[in-house]
């Protein structure tokens, strides 16, 4: 067996144990094997993947295996990996790992809770590991549902609306991929579901690839929080437990991202070159108005769910520049936000924890408080908006380098549009800052309230050392996901 | 006469066995021979389906009148599953005051159905096919009606007769027609014959038998019997009713427009694009508003035969291979649904969603395996329910219907939200005091309840089952 596919199993296995597990300490137990396992074994498939690469195998996808599952329609389990998904498998075992640390005290029914988080964990890993339409669209859906329960369970807020919400909206855009996925196997004339033979033999004709090119971006862009299907997220990020939150925000909204790149530009290049332009719009659209509704809000998910939509939509943006540079650091993109957005929440919801509001507005001084959860904040706050020497930085630069390399003026003002976004970011980051953290103390009960427990400074000390690795030693990741990007790169230059 | 035809019918014969056996127990059976009849019946419907699982060889039998073929004969092993879950289901059920001494003829007039359900599986003559679908609808009125004290039950079982009378009169009147144009009632004579000169007189005569069947299907215009009668019927009738009499129909309609009317197919694809359109959505919208969980299934399953349907539309050997699978799918998904309400309901007598509140509190086992139902009939993997809409898209999109798999795949999203309504009560809306309190179902439907199940978890990973399918499809149906 191909050890990629133990990134479905150990999730799978965990479900078992928890189903067994009798109380919180078995629970514990379960979940930190577990995801402890799983991210050794990203760690295990990067060092192995550089490895093979430094030997010299240059195929697009290492590690593949290939069985048949459905014959009648030559559907495979398929999986194999490529810079990209390499990258997308570590930070989602990062998250992953930090979630687990940051619902340890995760009330009412802990059981439960451990157990959709798992099932949410094997659509992602699938996801990500799958190079078949058929299981890609799968393990994206099996993702999708258990959030409706996470949030309607363990939400807060007006958790019922934004769980429904949320849930309906991204089983539309699966029902749009879903036309998209089989409209690309029937007409691409190979009888095939594997995206790397489609993209490199399959042949789609132009007037399918105008029907279908949309359907698959935008059924993928819902989850990217493409504007004007972006109304998801921020109530949806709200109302989650911190967890939740993290790995929605952290990972779950990159699987838009990484399906537009993987499904929708690499198997219809065509296409993409030509109405990249409609969605380049939409998306730059995504980033300001993003920004600006970060700036107005008081509740603090709502400021990070906004700044997602706002970080979010500059991933579809760069990966619509259609160039190497632009597309790594989209990828650079989707691996800091990730980070610092699970930061965010993990934060978010400790203080929630403890202060028990979230309104901006009715706390101050928490830099006395909590001093850890508050230098936390900070330095998430300073790679959000890209500070040199953490992760925002190094994306947003390869991002803006890479889309001002295209000469024409559309592009170049879209690009300047785009960077506008920078400044608005250090705006509400900075009001936060000062507002919550260094302000005067507004409630006299919070002075009594204690700092960061160590399974909370554990989960926050993990994200936080990934975000300063990224931002300070760039090159390595920068190179592993160029060599991912390349191949799709050259199949646009190709087609133009 | 060549006797040896008889043995053709192998699956006819051995299930009219089990009739024979059942009727002769009801009758000349002691006291304590019939206080066991439930499980004899269980018993010995299991023995029939095994005994038919393997499928017989394509095969004619009275000159044709008969006709049978690996396919058909799958099906029949699909309908004897389901029948078999129901019959478990009805075990404690059939113990109750009001219904034991009608034991008997509730077994008795239950398998009459099946074998009219066979006939019109495996017909190759109009008559035939005629008697099927008698057989199958006029007992299926008493059985609705099998509650003697309770007054919906027979209003029920009225209003089923007469829509069911209504529609067999709308079929005959189209068979008239047929006859008039082709001269014959074989399905080979009359695809021949009206090929060659095809009339305006023959798409009215294929307009009544939709018709007739549509009634038979619930498809929207034709499926205003259908919340009524399904809430007023016992719980195991309306779920014998969903997935058996549905899924035969279903067949038998693909067998009648793909044998028949296969040299036009442009034209009836036109008729039921629309109609599919009309139950899907139709049935969806009005699901949203119910709050009787019997109503709200009979409203469930009127936008899921339009989904079904889209096997048939695709004019396919993968689309009869989709047909048959989402059938068996459904009648798993289905069936799990209808026998944690009816478990609830004989147990509690609640039949209300917001009775359902807190559900997972009080009864957890029974509220995860409706979830477990929920989402397989919404089609959200990895539970079967996801393959199945998965593969009966591809065929329709296979045949080139883009915007009906479009509107379809849209409506799914509605019939999400209603399903995860659901959903929502038991797990979510646990603020109240729970309403159902805490219990232990029979042994017949925790039974029941694990096969359905295993099929929501396995049908769908194993794919073994899909597979044969498309093996026995290739061979004709």
């Amino acid at each position: 067996m191909n050890f990629l596919s133990l990134f479905v199993l150990i999730p799978l296995l965990m479900m078992l144990g928890l189903w067994i597990a009798r109380d919180m300490k078995q629970i514990r137990t379960v979940a930190v094997i577990g995801s402890t396992l799983l991210l050794a074994l990203s760690v295990y498939t990067l060092v192995e993947f550089l490895a093979e690469r430094a030997a010299g195998n240059t195929a697009t996808m290492l590690f593949t295996d290939s069985r048949m599952w459905y014959a009648p329609l030559n559907i495979h389990y398929a999986v194999g990996v490529d810079g990209v998904s390499v990258a997308m498998l570590l930070l989602s075992s990062i998250i992953v790992f930090a979630g687990v640390f940051a619902s340890w005290k995760i009330n009412p029914l802990p059981k439960e809770f451990f157990l959709w988080f798992m099932l949410l964990s094997t659509g992602v890993f699938g996801f990500f590991i799958s190079v078949d339409l058929f299981t890609m669209f799968m393990f994206y859906e099996v993702a999708l549902i258990p959030m409706y329960l996470l949030i309607g369970v363990w939400g807060s807020g007006r958790k019922n609306y934004s769980a429904m919400k949320l849930t309906l909206m991204l089983m539309g855009g699966s029902a749009l991929l879903m036309i998209g996925i089989l409209g690309i196997y029937y007409q691409s004339g190979l009888h095939s579901m594997n995206v790397v033979e489609i993209a490199e033999h399959g042949n789609i004709p132009m007037n399918w690839q105008y029907f279908l090119f949309p359907m698959t971006f935008v059924g993928f862009g819902v989850l990217g929080a493409m504007f004007p299907f972006h109304t998801w997220s921020p109530d949806g990020h709200a109302s989650a437990p911190t967890a939740v939150s993290m790995l929605h925000a952290g990972v779950l909204m990159k699987l838009g991202g990484y399906g537009c790149f993987r499904v929708a530009i690499y198997l219809m290049p065509q296409a993409a070159n030509e109405l990249a332009w409609i969605f380049l719009i939409l998306t730059g659209i995504s980033v300001v108005y993003g920004a600006f509704s970060a700036c107005v809000q008081t509740d603090l998910k709502y400021i990070n769910a906004y700044s997602s939509v706002s970080h979010c939509g500059l991933v579809l943006f760069a990966i619509l520049m259609l160039n190497t540079t632009a597309m790594t650091g989209a990828v650079m993109q989707m691996l800091s936000h990730g980070l610092m957005t699970a930061l965010f929440f993990a934060l978010i919801g400790m203080i929630y924890g403890r202060t028990h509001t979230r309104d901006i507005r009715e706390m101050g001084g928490l830099m006395q408080i909590m001093p850890f959860l508050s230098v936390g904040y900070v330095i998430a706050g300073l790679a959000s908006l890209g500070l040199p020497g953490l992760s925002g930085f190094v994306a947003e630069m390869t991002i803006f380098v890479g889309s001002f390399e295209h000469t024409d003026t559309f592009h170049r003002v879209l690009t300047i549009v785009a960077c506008t976004s920078i400044v608005i970011t250090a705006v509400y980051i900075l009001r936060v800052v000062g507002k919550l953290l260094y302000g005067a103390v507004q409630n006299e009960h919070h002075r009594e309230l204690k700092d960061a427990e160590w399974w909370e400074r554990l989960s926050v000390i993990t994200l936080i050392v990934c975000v300063v690795a990224i931002g300070s030693f760039p090159h390595w990741i920068s190179d592993l996901i160029r060599e991912g990007v390349e191949p799709i790169t050259n199949l646009l230059s190709q087609a133009l | 006469m060549d006797y040896s035809q008889f043995l053709v019918m192998r699956s006819e014969i051995s299930l009219l066995v089990v009739f024979l056996l059942i009727f002769l127990i009801d009758t000349f059976g002691g006291q304590k021979s019939l206080k066991g009849l439930s499980i004899t019946a269980c018993v010995l419907f299991a023995l029939h389906t095994v005994w038919n699982i393997i499928p017989v060889e394509s095969a004619s039998a009275f000159g044709g009148m008969y006709h049978t073929s690996p396919m058909a004969s799958m099906v029949k092993t699909v309908l004897n599953i389901g029948t078999f879950i129901v019959l478990l289901q009805s075990i404690s059920w059939s113990a109750t005051p009001d219904v034991k001494l009608r034991r008997g003829e509730f077994y008795e007039l239950l398998l009459v159905t099946l074998f009219g359900m066979y006939l019109m599986v495996s017909s190759g003559h109009f008559l035939l096919f005629f008697i099927g679908l008698e057989t199958a609808s006029l007992p299926m009125a008493a059985l609705i009606a099998i509650t003697k004290k309770d007054s919906e039950s027979y209003e029920a079982g009225a209003k089923y007769l007469f829509t069911a009378v209504f529609s067999s009169a709308l079929f005959l009147l189209g068979l008239s027609f047929l006859y008039g144009v082709a001269g014959s009632l074989y399905f080979d004579d009359i695809a021949t014959s009206v090929a060659a000169n095809s009339t305006p007189l023959f798409i009215a005569t294929l307009v009544f038998v939709l018709a007739g069947m549509g009634f038979k299907l619930s498809l929207v215009p034709f499926h205003l019997w259908t919340a009524d009668v399904y809430e007023g019927a016992p719980t195991q009738v309306t779920s014998y009713l969903s997935v058996i009499s549905k899924g035969s129909a279903a067949f038998a309609l693909m067998l009648v427009l793909y044998k028949v009317f296969a040299f036009e197919p442009a034209v009836w694809q036109g008729i039921m694009w629309a109609l599919i359109v009309l139950t899907i959505t139709v049935g969806n919208l009005f699901a949203i508003r119910q709050k009787n969980l019997k109503r709200f299934l009979a409203f469930s399953s009127i936008s899921q035969a339009g989904y079904i349907m889209l096997g048939i539309v695709a004019d396919s050997i993968q689309g009869t291979t989709a047909l048959v699978y989402y059938v068996l799918v459904y009648i798993f998904s289905n069936l799990a649904a209808f026998g944690v309400i009816s478990s609830i309901e004989h147990n509690t007598g609640k039949v209300s969603m917001d009775d359902y509140n807190g559900l997972y509190k009080t009864n957890p086992k029974l509220s995860v395996i409706m979830m477990l139902a929920m989402f397989s009939l919404a089609g959200i993997p990895p539970f079967a329910g996801f393959f199945s809409k998965f593969f009966i898209f591809a065929s329709a999109i296979h045949s080139g219907f883009y915007i009906l798999v479009l509107i379809a795949l849209l409506n799914t999203i509605i019939s999400l939200y209603y399903y995860l309504l659901v959903v929502k009560a038991m797990f979510i809306n646990t603020e109240n005091e729970c309403v159902i309190a805490p219990f232990r179902s029979d042994n017949g439907s925790r039974v029941s309840l694990v096969v359905c199940v295993a099929g929501i978890l396995l049908l769908g990973i194993a794919s073994c089952v899909y597979g044969y399918f498309a093996d026995l499809s290739v061979l004709g149906i």
